[in-house]
């Protein structure tokens, strides 16, 4: 019978979307799952690594390194982590709506700002808006390493060092739990002081070669192990945004069949009564 | 026999998290062994392997790639750093950075130019077709 063969095509069709999408959500929760064990495997270097600076810090009160100093804001950097690729929800266009209003907030206070991007999806955004990029990394995979954002970073600290811009955020996704990511703009320079501290065991260690060189590179590697760490959190987050888009994708797809084949039914029915009533009263007429 | 706590992480992973005898690392300044009671100390590690001893004597290696000792009363971390860092591959990653923005920037023009043009064009089909339809009705 040749009734609803638009129909039939048409749940064929979106029969086919909803394996790639439900495929997808598998794909995701996997995924989701090893990045947040990445994302767990980085607490402990940051946590450690604050505690020698603030210990350091602590330490020597009257050696001021720069990127603990606050001075007068001019210019901001904003280094701002996307994912790679879309299909993940609103979560890249949350993130940079409050960007952009974290960056509102400066432009009105005529302080100019300075991007520097990580992922593909925030190149493509600030293509389209407009903004000064002086550094862009794009690619990073699901699999990131530190060695992947020492380049993006070095750009940054550059041009904190030479005074170009006088403080520095770091806006990505955080992590809460599957079903919310938070954007989030944090600030990275200068470092903000932890009050809480424990000032109570007064030692000091014996350095080698020297407290400031020590700070120096300490510093410095603090702040990529941040960036490193929003990498690694914004990709738990895409995953999981992606997760839920793409559940909510297949579920979708099956209302739509449902729909569909009720339609179909109704217009095979409708069909084969006609068909009938024609054969009755053809049989009548004779 | 006496041990301490060390742990040994980077910025991508714990590596190793224990009670310990003792330690051997090569520090900016030299080699150096860590015993239980050490006094405090903070120093800046070179490439190098880093040897623990626990409690049993069995020895373990591990590779770091430059980093930081901390040696606290009773707690040593090790900063460890997976890259290898030197300051020109550094700087040639940054400059790859710029380069890579840059790029974006000189797209963007081009973009725009393409644009532009393609503006152009469609004005001149234009032209072009009304000059066809006058000279169609001048023909007539």
């Amino acid at each position: 019978m040749a009734v609803g063969k638009e129909i039939r095509t048409k749940i064929g069709s979106i029969k086919n979307t909803q394996k790639i999408t439900s495929a997808m959500e598998m794909v995701a929760a996997s995924k989701m799952r090893k990045a947040q064990d990445r994302m767990e495997a980085t607490k402990p270097y940051a946590e450690r690594i604050r505690g020698v600076i603030g210990h350091l810090a602590m330490g020597h009160t009257e050696y001021k390194h720069p990127y603990i100093i606050e001075r007068e804001v001019k210019r901001v950097g904003f280094i701002v982590v996307s994912s790679d690729r879309g299909l993940c929800g609103g979560l890249n266009t949350n993130l940079f709506k409050d960007a952009l209003k974290s960056m509102q907030e400066w432009q009105e206070q005529e302080v100019e700002i300075d991007l520097c991007l990580v992922g593909s999806k925030a190149g493509a955004f600030f293509n389209r808006f407009g903004g000064n990029v002086v550094a862009k990394k794009s690619g990073l995979g699901d699999r990131p390493t530190v060695t992947d954002l020492i380049g993006t970073v070095k750009v940054m600290l550059d041009s904190f060092d030479e005074g170009r811009i006088d403080r520095l955020y770091l806006v990505h996704n955080e992590f809460v739990n599957t079903m919310t990511q938070q954007p989030k703009v944090l600030q990275m320079l200068p470092v903000e002081k932890q009050e809480e501290d424990e000032l109570k065991h007064h030692w000091d260690y014996i350095y080698e070669p020297d407290a400031k060189e020590l700070l120096d590179v300490l510093l410095v590697r603090y702040i990529e192990s941040q960036v490193y760490q929003g990498v690694v959190d914004n990709i738990a987050c895409e995953q999981a945004s992606r997760m839920v888009a793409m559940k909510a994708a297949t579920d979708n797809a099956g209302d739509i069949i449902d729909d569909l084949q009720l339609i179909y039914n109704k217009a095979r029915q409708a069909a084969i009564t006609q068909e009938i009533s024609e054969i009755i009263s053809g049989a009548a007429a004779v | 026999m006496y041990t301490f706590q060390l742990e040994i992480v980077s910025a991508e992973n714990s590596i190793f998290s224990g009670a310990v005898a003792s330690l051997v690392a090569s520090g900016e300044l030299g080699e150096l062994g860590v015993s239980p009671g050490h006094a405090p100390l903070l120093t800046s590690l070179k490439p190098g392997t880093i040897k623990v001893t626990d409690r049993e004597g069995n020895e373990e290696h591990f590779y770091v790639s430059g980093g930081m000792l901390e040696i606290q009363p009773h707690i040593t971390t090790v900063l460890a750093d997976t890259a290898a860092r030197a300051d020109d591959v550094d700087e040639a990653a940054a400059i790859a950075a710029k380069e890579a923005a840059e790029a974006a920037m000189a797209d963007q023009n081009s973009e725009i130019e393409y644009s532009a043009a393609a503006a152009e064009l469609a004005e001149a089909v234009a032209q072009l077709r009304t000059l066809q339809a006058i000279r169609k009705k001048v023909g007539k």
